[in-house]
């Protein structure tokens, strides 16, 4: 399936007077292990469709494992993850698993650090991948006006022909959000975007997010519980590679046992 | 510096690079047919300079194939001796069975066997040795490439596997067995489609052939460079799992790009044998592989034009030096490296450009 393809899943209108909406993303009872040190164990875990789910938990508590595995760069033991209803994560390769539709951002903000910032966005866009159409790639005038447009939300309209490596760090982290919106994806996995980013810089990209959320389903690792707080209607806190609890930031807070491990009261 | 040396000096000074360009490819045109003029003439050059300079331009080809691998794709082959190595000998038979008529090449007769082995059907035709040429190091980069690359292996792991490639290929070639003349190797060409292989036209021809394969794969490299596959490439070298998470597959360019790579250091190959007169195992050694990174360092990677002065100018300083002071060339060449790495990392195109960054 292509991204440009509308999902399966749809949003509907009463979605909104519930609780939960239908997942674009299921996980049943997922199992990591390296070498005997158990990352995830039995994790289950729904993302509906529109939602922007913020994973929580301390650290080593499986938060990237997750993202990994959802990519595909780490094949789990045991359990089952679907994207879609019908898409079977587990037999498909980073690439294809990116092709449907799931874009992620990395912990380290990572970029083309040798091309510039349009040649950058260029690439991530959505087109056809594969060596061939690659060698006989044109932009025409619409996709050279979205990469416009791109910039001007990112706001690195002036950096445009510049090195994406000499760009500031958080600047990085705008162009890697960048790179995973060209795509258009329609699950985003974000790791720690806001990190390293300035007060006025996290405000943005909160207000980004929230603008994302409806159109497409984000999941958003995140340690700053300020930014949490803006963005997140539904947290999910992670700890030692299982759910300790899901549900609105408010009633997550007042868990006992997220007091416990999280706060480390 | 992934394109932009041509593309900004193309950029600045449109008109000025193109008229150097041009003129240095028309004195190289021209250059051959000065050895036609009399011997008292100034301007008269002795056909063992064109060869050299001939040979250089082979080695500057494969500078140029291994820019594409390593300054782009970031892939540091240590074993391109190898498809240079077997491009040289698929025209090498040829030329052996042009000089032995209807009987079996000299070495064959010394080991005394009566037929030719079944490798060597076919290459009396000029055709089927130039199939040959592009065919033997195309596909074996194609085989080691599809294995390497599904493997992800890279960084210094497969320099050191290319490096292994070209020894095992070395010592395979050293066995009289196999066929390919030994430690020997194939010499005494007489003939190259029927002309005298040392006859003055047949050099200018040569020569003239030389300096269009570099033309050529100096072209595809920049169309390569400019285009997106070329960004991509970079992409590759720079951050591969964004590269995945973005949704491309890099084998596929990695594969593609290596192969093509092979076959042009095959091709330049084929034309360095009848120039030089020898092909032995000795161009498979590690040592002429890692000579050929640092022609590349040299110049400068990612540069494509970079190399070709690297090449230029390390074979230069070797034909000198090695004249003048054979015993110490090898250390010449350690301290070219060194003096690279330390004082000039982007190489002699990066003195160019100083002021950029």
């Amino acid at each position: 399936m292509q991204p440009g393809e509308p999902l399966f899943t749809r949003q509907h209108e009463a979605d909104r007077f519930r609780d939960q909406t239908d997942p674009v993303l299921m996980l049943e009872n997922i199992n990591v292990s390296f070498d005997g040190f158990k990352a995830l164990t039995d994790l289950s875990l729904n993302i509906g469709v529109g939602e922007l789910r913020c994973v929580i938990g301390p650290n080593g508590a499986g938060k990237t494992t997750l993202m990994d595995v959802i990519t595909g760069k780490t094949k789990p033991q045991s359990g089952r993850a679907f994207y879609d209803q019908s898409t079977d994560l587990m037999r498909l390769e980073p690439a294809d698993i990116a092709k449907c539709g799931i874009g992620r951002k990395f912990q380290k903000p990572t970029v083309f650090e040798a091309l510039t910032v349009f040649e950058n966005l260029e690439i991530a866009q959505k087109a056809d991948k594969s060596v061939w159409a690659s060698l006989r790639a044109k932009l025409n005038s619409e996709q050279r006006d979205r990469i416009d447009e791109m910039l001007a939300t990112l706001r690195l309209g002036a950096e445009r022909n510049r090195k994406a490596g000499l760009l500031s760090h958080g600047q990085k982290q705008f162009l890697e959000i960048g790179m995973l919106l060209v795509q258009e994806p329609h699950l985003l996995l974000l790791d720690e975007p806001a990190a390293g980013m300035t007060d006025a810089e996290t405000e943005y990209t909160a207000e980004l997010f929230r603008g994302l959320a409806g159109k497409h389903s984000l999941m958003v690792v995140e340690h700053d519980m300020g930014f949490v707080e803006t963005i997140a209607d539904h947290v999910t806190v992670l700890h030692q590679g299982q759910v300790l609890a899901e549900g609105s930031l408010r009633e997550v807070q007042a868990n006992e046992q997220v007091i416990e491990v999280y706060l480390g009261r | 510096m992934s394109q932009p040396l041509t593309l900004t000096l193309a950029r600045k000074a449109p008109r000025l690079s193109m008229a150097l360009g041009s003129l240095i490819v028309v004195l190289m045109l021209t250059l051959p047919f000065l050895t036609l003029l009399p011997a008292s003439h100034p301007l008269n050059l002795s056909t063992y300079t064109l060869t050299l300079v001939g040979k250089i331009l082979c080695y500057a080809i494969v500078a140029v194939a291994l820019d594409l691998v390593w300054g782009y794709a970031g892939l540091l082959s240590l074993g391109h001796g190898i498809f240079f190595a077997l491009g040289g000998y698929a025209m090498g038979m040829y030329l052996m069975r042009q000089a032995a008529g209807a009987g079996l090449p000299a070495f064959m007769s010394f080991l005394s066997w009566d037929e030719l082995p079944w490798f060597w059907w076919g290459t009396e035709h000029f055709a089927w040795a130039l199939a040959l040429i592009v065919l033997v190091p195309g596909l074996l980069a194609l085989v080691f490439g599809f294995f390497a690359f599904r493997s992800k292996i890279k960084g210094v792991y497969f320099s050191i596997m290319t490096q292994a490639l070209t020894y095992a290929g070395m010592l395979l070639f050293f066995r009289n067995e196999t066929g390919f003349g030994g430690n020997n190797g194939f010499t005494g060409f007489t003939t190259i489609l029927g002309m005298p292989i040392t006859a003055t036209g047949t050099r200018i021809g040569l020569f003239i052939a030389t300096v269009l394969l570099l033309m050529a794969s100096l072209g595809m490299g920049f169309a390569l460079a400019r285009s997106k596959f070329g960004r991509v490439l970079t992409a590759v070298r720079d951050a591969e799992n964004r590269l995945v998470f973005c949704g491309y597959d890099p084998k596929g360019f990695k594969l593609l790009v290596w192969t093509l790579s092979a076959v042009l250091c095959g091709l330049a190959g084929a034309l360095y044998v009848p120039q030089v007169g020898i092909i032995n195992p000795g161009e498979m050694s590690p040592t002429n592989s890692i000579e050929a990174a640092i022609w590349v360092a040299l110049g400068g990677r990612g540069t494509l034009i970079g190399p070709i002065l690297g090449a230029g100018l390390v074979n230069g300083a070797k034909s000198y030096f090695t004249m003048a002071v054979p015993e110490y060339w090898q250390l010449f060449l350690g301290l070219i490296f060194i003096v690279v790495t330390l004082f000039l990392p982007r190489g002699v195109i990066g003195l160019l450009r100083k002021g950029e960054k």
